[in-house]
């Protein structure tokens, strides 16, 4: 990992499985009583949320506060575009402050790639979703669930076989996840009417179909995207009910795929839209350990760019100090 | 007083000295021949290449409404070292230029400012709204003369105002320059729709936009016999459609900007608002092709659509930045760099599409003129080999937004003359 975390493809295929092996580590230690870590005391890690998401917002806190960080959370939504305070005075601001880190989740593509290279701040910057661009953490913690559940917990995908479902177009989850999970080695299909895929879409490291029922027999995993109903005013496609009827995962296609295939949400989710509540609650779905895991991996994240760059301070456990500082080089 | 211009190139050809009084050239004989007396003003031209001022047919000079961004002073200053004699002031302004009090306020202060002709552009209509005809006889019956109509920055895209548009601005010898983009398939566009504005996640300005636009306003203008004008085109396929049309004898002119001439929608990967723009950047095939349609002429003009933008409107993330860049005082190297070294375009060819169609197209009957006895003095001499590094700091523009900070730029304007005035001297402005 370099300096930011800006988008998956930041990411070499040693620096992925470390990250993962990292958050593996510090998984172990959450099953304890005592849940935090001393690594990044004294270092100050700045939430700044532009756009509303309660479960990213929370996820990083509660990464961040295990590391014994200390935690500023900037809600500055309605303030982003063309009103209120600009991006560039909210990020000096920030840099007054001292901001270590700063993750940040911007309804504008490139908003953190801006603030990682304009100059206005000096800090790592953390990339926590950005418009319809990446969302790299998200894809880290999918491949650690898949990794946990198709790989043994260790290593890489290779020749693991993930279908991604839906909006594609606008989703930041399925370019982030696309670059991760081939850099891991899986092999990736997405799955979505013509009208939700971007334009130049053949040139992506996946396959590419319009046909659900014919992509999941076999596959390891599929990840339902989020649709928004509205996406319907726009002619994306015709009806929240055709849409289902042609790309919603219900009881029969989830057992189209392998027998220990999983089923994957990065949430929310439009239950009934895309993917039916007996599918949601059923025994093939990981989408609340996903939630779990999010914490993890963003630990992993910020040690890795904060705890790692200053040698890691003090650990508490002697144990996890070692195999940290193994991963961390 | 009389002027002589000693030593100094017509089109790259057989150097001349050019002497002129009162604004009008007097002779022009060859070099070493012209006689000058002591009290005479002389300029040594030093075998450099002379051609008529440059005309600018797309310009946003930012006033009246933005003058934090440019004025038409500043602009008018930017023009003339950019070897400028004559510019058109785009009417998206506040208050719109849709009326004949905007554009005559607009005209005057241009005289005032005296660096560089300055022609309104008249909105095509009210308020750039897209609803009912601007008063376009006013404004082509007021003293600023307007021939140019345009809503850029906003596509006419009702095709019977468009028609209506077309026909109305007969009476007066008018053309229409479209901003050729279908608003509904731009919504929110951010960037060349492609491979890479999937990769990057901004919204996507499809190539047929642009296009479809184009080719209906082509049938629109040759089914009601009127002209029209094609404003920064930018794909390979309105190049296409353009030269389509004019083989079949529509009466259509077309615009291609400098930066569409030399820069790529690569540039977005960078996220730096500096190079968004409307048009987008496109690809390199695009660039090809518009280099392709100015050699031969199916892109009639070079021109700027210099568009200053204050310091905020950039300094921000892609998607809150304001559309457009500078483009008066590079437009000429580019042309050079891309054109003129290249092969593609002579001397001749670089004065036709930066003045004397532009002028034509224009309706400006002392602009682009031929440099002989009886014309005006309106000349730019130029140093093609000379080399300068792009530096907003050393520019009048009051915006710094130019697409080519820092670059080294091949070919410099030395001299621009306007009626026998100088108004740039030894790259300065007097």
């Amino acid at each position: 990992m370099s300096t930011h975390l800006l988008s998956a493809a930041d990411l070499s295929r040693d620096e992925a499985i470390a990250v993962l092996d990292t958050a593996a580590e510090l998984a172990r230690i959450s099953g304890r009583t005592v849940k935090k870590l001393p690594t990044l005391r004294g270092r100050t890690v700045v939430n700044l949320f532009f756009e509303d998401s309660t479960r990213t917002r929370i996820s990083f806190e509660a990464a961040a506060k295990r590391l014994s960080a200390d935690v500023i959370t900037f809600s500055a939504k309605g303030s982003s575009v063309s009103k209120g305070e600009s991006l560039k005075d909210t990020a000096l601001t920030l840099e007054a402050m001292g901001a270590d880190a700063v993750i940040v989740r911007h309804g504008a593509s490139g908003a953190p790639h801006r603030l990682a290279h304009s100059g206005w701040i000096d800090g790592v910057v953390v990339n926590a979703g950005d418009g319809t661009h990446e969302h790299p953490t998200q894809a880290l913690l999918d491949a650690f669930t898949l990794r946990h559940h198709l790989s043994g917990g260790e290593g890489a995908l290779d020749g693991r076989r993930v279908v991604i479902v839906g909006d594609v177009l606008h989703s930041r989850v399925a370019r982030s996840n696309v670059l991760l999970l081939r850099t891991l080695g899986a092999d990736v299909t997405l799955v979505a009417p013509p009208t939700l895929l971007p334009v130049g879409v053949e040139s992506w490291p996946c396959e590419i179909s319009y046909d659900l029922d014919a992509a999941l027999p076999g596959a390891d995993a599929v990840m339902m995207l989020r649709v928004q109903a509205e996406r319907m005013n726009a002619a994306y496609f015709p009806s929240t009910n055709e849409y289902s009827r042609r790309y919603g995962l219900d009881v029969r296609r989830a057992n189209l795929l392998a027998d220990e295939g999983i089923v994957m949400h990065p949430g929310p989710m439009n239950r009934g839209m895309e993917i039916t509540a007996e599918v949601a609650d059923g025994p093939r779905s990981v989408i609340v350990e996903q939630v779990t895991n999010g914490v993890h991996v963003r630990m992993a994240v910020l040690y890795r760019l904060l705890g790692a760059a200053e040698g890691s301070g003090d650990p508490a456990e002697p144990a996890l100090s070692g195999s940290l500082e193994e991963a961390a080089s | 007083m009389t002027t002589h211009l000693l030593n100094v190139r017509p089109y790259g050809e057989d150097p001349v000295d050019i002497t002129w009084s009162d604004g009008v050239i007097t002779s022009v004989v060859a070099a070493g021949t012209a006689e000058a007396r002591p009290d005479d003003d002389v300029i040594d031209g030093r075998g450099l290449i002379v051609l008529p001022g440059f005309v600018d047919l797309h310009t946003h000079l930012r006033e009246p409404g933005r003058e934090d961004a440019e004025t038409i002073a500043s602009g008018t200053a930017a023009a003339a070292l950019g070897g400028f004699t004559a510019v058109h002031a785009m009417a998206n302004t506040n208050p719109v230029a849709d009326t004949a009090g905007v554009v005559e306020q607009v005209w005057r202060r241009g005289i005032e400012a005296g660096r560089c002709d300055v022609h309104p552009v008249g909105a095509v209509t009210v308020g750039l709204q897209g609803e009912r005809l601007a008063e376009l006889g006013a404004m082509a019956d007021s003293a600023a003369r307007v021939r140019v109509f345009s809503d850029d920055g906003v596509c006419v895209s009702d095709p019977v105002l468009m028609r209506r548009a077309l026909e109305y601005v007969k009476a007066f010898d008018g053309v229409i320059a479209q901003h050729a983009q279908d608003p509904r398939l731009t919504e929110g566009a951010q960037m060349n729709e492609s491979e890479l504005s999937g990769v990057l996640g901004l919204r996507g300005w499809p190539a047929v936009a642009e296009e479809a636009i184009i080719a209906r306003d082509m049938l629109l203008a040759q089914h009601v016999g009127s002209r029209v004008h094609i404003c920064h085109l930018s794909t390979r396929g309105s190049v296409d459609i353009v030269r389509w049309a004019k083989e079949r004898g529509v009466d259509v002119t077309a615009e291609v900007t400098p930066h569409h001439l030399i820069l790529t929608e690569e540039l977005a990967r960078t996220y730096d608002p500096r190079y968004k723009v409307n048009p987008p950047l496109r690809t390199a095939d695009d660039v090809e092709a518009v280099r392709e349609g100015l050699a031969d002429g199916t892109i009639d003009v070079v021109a700027t659509d210099h568009a200053p933008h204050a310091r905020e409107d950039k300094d921000c993330e892609w998607a809150a930045g304001a559309f457009g860049m500078l483009g008066l005082e590079t437009a000429f190297p580019v042309v050079v760099e891309t054109m003129v070294i290249p092969g593609r375009l002579d001397w001749r060819g670089v004065a036709d599409r930066m003045s004397e169609r532009p002028a034509r197209i224009a309706r400006l009957a002392d602009q682009g003129r031929p440099i002989a006895v009886g014309e005006p003095a309106t000349l730019v001499v130029v140093d093609p080999d000379a080399t300068w590094t792009v530096d907003p700091q050393r520019s009048p523009s009051r915006s710094a937004n130019t697409p080519f900070l820092a670059r080294e730029m091949h070919g410099a304007v030395v001299h621009t003359v306007l009626r026998g005035r100088p108004t740039v001297s030894e790259g300065v402005l007097t």
